[in-house]
């Protein structure tokens, strides 16, 4: 044996399970990581620990009463979730939804975008390993929002708030001033935390170039939302296929160029100041009138099937329903976001180390409800 | 050879322990072992107390506040809480190892306020090596820390230890580095002459030795930024993820200990230790150290984590040239200029500084590329 070989240590990978139960999966995502010291080789996703057969309860409830479930698909964003429900029955059923309606369902979408990305932020920089700060700041302005959706439906978490054929209830009459008090407001809460670590060296450091999806492979896999949007890809429902009455508005969609964790989180900031646009000229054009169309609580659409996409804050959400002219769904399919978002997790984390794999996670922004249904 | 003859001949006689004391050396002993020792229990319990209220104010959230007036006695409750756990020993941890390793963290780090002067000459041992006696009894802990991840046969425990040694060990060298700075300008090793030699606080003197002491110091310890051993959105807890009841306090205790200990050390070395004006000495000491463990919280609140090896870059890459340099130049200093006015020094030590640091942070950057895999 020569002494380079004595001096040499063997060593070989070993595999180190992340959650189901661990502090930063999001829920009780579960990844066998194979590692070479600190150095991933690879990781094997785990999911279906939240599994609770959403699509298939659809088809033994009734249209509307399918409604609350989609609450707890993405629990982070159920506005979104009941919005592309609904726009999906009213496609299937050729409902016609009211003017006002269609304004409330933009604020409310644009409004929980905003919560969303809050949450996003917030859990992506605790990720990086900034103690909470930023969590709780995010969350503060998370509770203002919350607020005002407390204010329109009277629920703070699974708000149940679109009907098919508008919405539950018409908003109060504070609700609007509040809004206008939130929107001035806003901005200057995102830019508190975002001066304070947009520049920051560790933060770069920890981010800038890390976990890079290319272009391509965000197409090829199907990746949406504000993780295809860092990686350059220029694809957002509202203005690509444009759904309810987002033609009317004017935003700018921020994207990305490098595809790294960096970009995924300026998208996201971006995001928030484009969402404040869309719900100040809402705010400003909302009309009069009623806010839900005269819909029955059984509803029988023809036979057929119908797909609605909606550009929820994570990405697509799609609801895909077939109906047998009966009062359930024959089969609902739900396409989800964070499931689809999660494909490229594999590619992105290879090489990295286990500090990024917790980062590169964060960053992509999924909820374990909408992955597993 | 000059520098060592310099501090040779500039050593002042040592200060004696007081021999009038009833009974001599054992009562002296015993004096301060009961002090210190309470003091330190009762010092952990202060600095747990302002790290959670100051966590919690720069959060934007209030902290604990429900036991006691102002939440004062939250440590206590937390303690009985922490004390009235089951003690858990995992079925295949190696049990004497797991047994042992808090008692081997703790220990070293009680033993550091042996040397620390909280007046003239009120310490239990004036050693002339005092501050070589620090860092070779601080480097222990990391043995008891070493031995629980390895005990507690846990992988994440494993990674987090073998983060912890490497960070001490590269850490040690600009920590060392920027002591000899101290020690050099004093003229003495013994922790009550370096306080004694400081009419003008050494941080004004050694501006930059200041800065590298608190950033290894605080890698030393594991504070934010550099607490990659026990960061919980990687490892869980880190070394004590499998320790519980009272095993999972004492490495609580340690944890504040040690964060006790080098703001002591800080306090004594660049603060001017007890001297102060108006209040008692041993008040003033106890001052120092929660304004230098303020720093640690308020540093802990809005920094992200480092990743390991943007820690091992940054000792090696930054800290140890800068340590480096700083002792050349104040060795150049002492030697060619022992009678200079401090003012004119402190205005170049000053300079000196900024201008390193500012160059250094020029074309040292934190990121690191991908490893192929």
């Amino acid at each position: 044996m020569t002494t380079t070989e004595m001096m040499t240590l063997k060593t070989e990978p070993f595999v180190l399970n992340f959650g189901p139960v661990h502090p930063s999966t999001h829920g009780v995502y579960r990844m066998r990581a194979t590692l070479d010291g600190e150095v991933i080789l690879d990781i094997e996703p785990v999911v279906g620990y939240l599994h609770r057969g959403i699509e298939k309860l659809a088809e033994e409830r009734t249209y509307s009463g399918f409604i609350p479930l989609t609450d707890r698909l993405d629990y982070i964003s159920p506005m979104s979730n009941n919005l592309g429900y609904c726009l999906a029955v009213e496609k299937l059923a050729g409902i016609k939804v009211p003017e006002r309606a269609e304004y409330l369902r933009v604020i409310m979408a644009e409004l929980q975008r905003l919560a969303n990305h809050c949450i996003a932020v917030g859990s992506f920089l605790n990720d990086t390993g900034a103690y909470y700060t930023p969590f709780m700041y995010a969350f503060r302005e998370r509770e203002k929002i919350v607020d005002l959706f407390d204010m329109a439906c009277g629920q703070r978490l699974t708000y149940n708030y679109m009907r098919i054929g508008g919405v539950s209830q018409d908003i109060p009459d504070e609700f609007l001033p509040a809004l206008k008090r939130l929107v001035e407001q806003l901005p200057r809460w995102v830019d508190e935390y975002d001066v304070l670590l947009k520049q920051n060296e560790i933060l770069l450091a920890r981010t800038k170039g890390v976990g890079v999806l290319p272009r391509e492979t965000a197409i090829n896999c199907g990746i949406s939302g504000p993780v295809a949007r860092g990686s350059g890809v220029n694809w957002d429902l509202r203005k690509a296929d444009p759904y309810s009455i987002y033609d009317r508005f004017e935003f700018d969609i921020p994207q990305g160029e490098a595809g790294d964790c960096y970009d995924r989180y300026r998208v996201r900031i971006e995001e928030m100041r484009q969402s404040l646009r869309i719900i100040k000229q809402a705010m400003n054009d909302i009309p009069a009138g009623p806010v839900r169309a005269d819909v029955p609580h059984l509803i029988r659409p023809p036979k057929g099937e119908a797909y609605a996409h909606i550009e929820a804050p994570k990405g697509e959400l799609g609801y895909y329903l077939v109906s047998d002219n009966s009062i359930a769904p024959y089969r609902c399919h739900i396409r989800p976001t964070s499931l689809i978002n999660l494909t490229a997790l594999r590619e992105m984390v290879k090489g990295w180390k286990v500090a990024d794999l917790i980062a590169i996670f964060g960053s992509i922004d999924i909820t374990m409800g909408e992955v597993d249904r | 050879m000059a520098t060592v003859d310099f501090i040779v001949q500039n050593q002042l006689p040592m200060q004696v322990v007081p021999p009038d004391w009833p009974g001599g050396y054992w009562w002296h002993w015993l004096f301060f072992t009961v002090v210190l020792i309470t003091f330190t229990l009762i010092m952990v319990m202060g600095v747990i107390y302002v790290e959670r209220r100051g966590l919690g104010r720069m959060q934007s959230r209030l902290g604990p506040n429900r036991v006691g007036p102002f939440g004062l006695l939250q440590p206590v409750a937390d303690a009985i809480k922490v004390l009235l756990k089951e003690n858990i020993v995992p079925d295949k941890a190696d049990k004497i190892v797991h047994w042992l390793a808090p008692v081997i963290a703790f220990a070293p780090v009680l033993m550091i306020f042996a040397v620390v002067p909280f007046q003239n000459g009120a310490l239990l041992a004036d050693l002339n090596i005092g501050i070589l006696y620090v860092v070779a009894i601080s480097s222990v802990a990391t043995v008891g820390v070493f031995m629980a991840g390895w005990g507690s046969s846990n992988k994440y425990s494993l990674l987090g230890a073998m983060r912890n040694v490497a960070a001490v060990v590269s850490y040690e060298m600009p920590l060392v580095l920027a002591i000899i700075g101290v020690v050099l300008v004093a003229g003495s090793l013994s922790m009550n002459q370096i306080v004694l030699s400081q009419d003008i606080p050494f941080i004004l003197f050694q501006p930059l030795g200041f800065l590298i002491f608190f950033a290894a110091g605080c890698a030393e310890i594991n504070r934010s930024p550099f607490d990659l051993m026990e960061a919980d959105q990687e490892l869980v807890a880190g070394f004590h993820t499998e320790y519980s009841g009272m095993k999972f306090a004492m490495f609580y205790l340690v944890e504040y200990a040690e964060a006790i200990a080098i703001s002591a050390i800080i306090t004594t070395l660049f603060l001017g230790g007890w001297r102060g004006p108006l209040l008692p000495p041993w008040l003033w000491v106890i001052v120092k150290i929660f304004v230098v463990f303020f720093l640690m919280v308020w540093t802990r609140s809005t920094f992200p984590r480092v990743r390991i090896d943007q820690l091992m870059a940054l000792a090696w890459k930054f800290l140890f040239p800068l340590a480096l340099i700083n002792l050349f130049v104040t060795a150049i200093q002492v030697l060619v200029w022992p009678d200079a006015l401090p003012w004119v020094l402190i205005i170049i030590n000053i300079a000196i500084m900024v201008i390193l640091v500012v160059s250094w942070s020029k074309f040292f950057k934190l990121g690191w590329g991908r490893l192929e895999v």
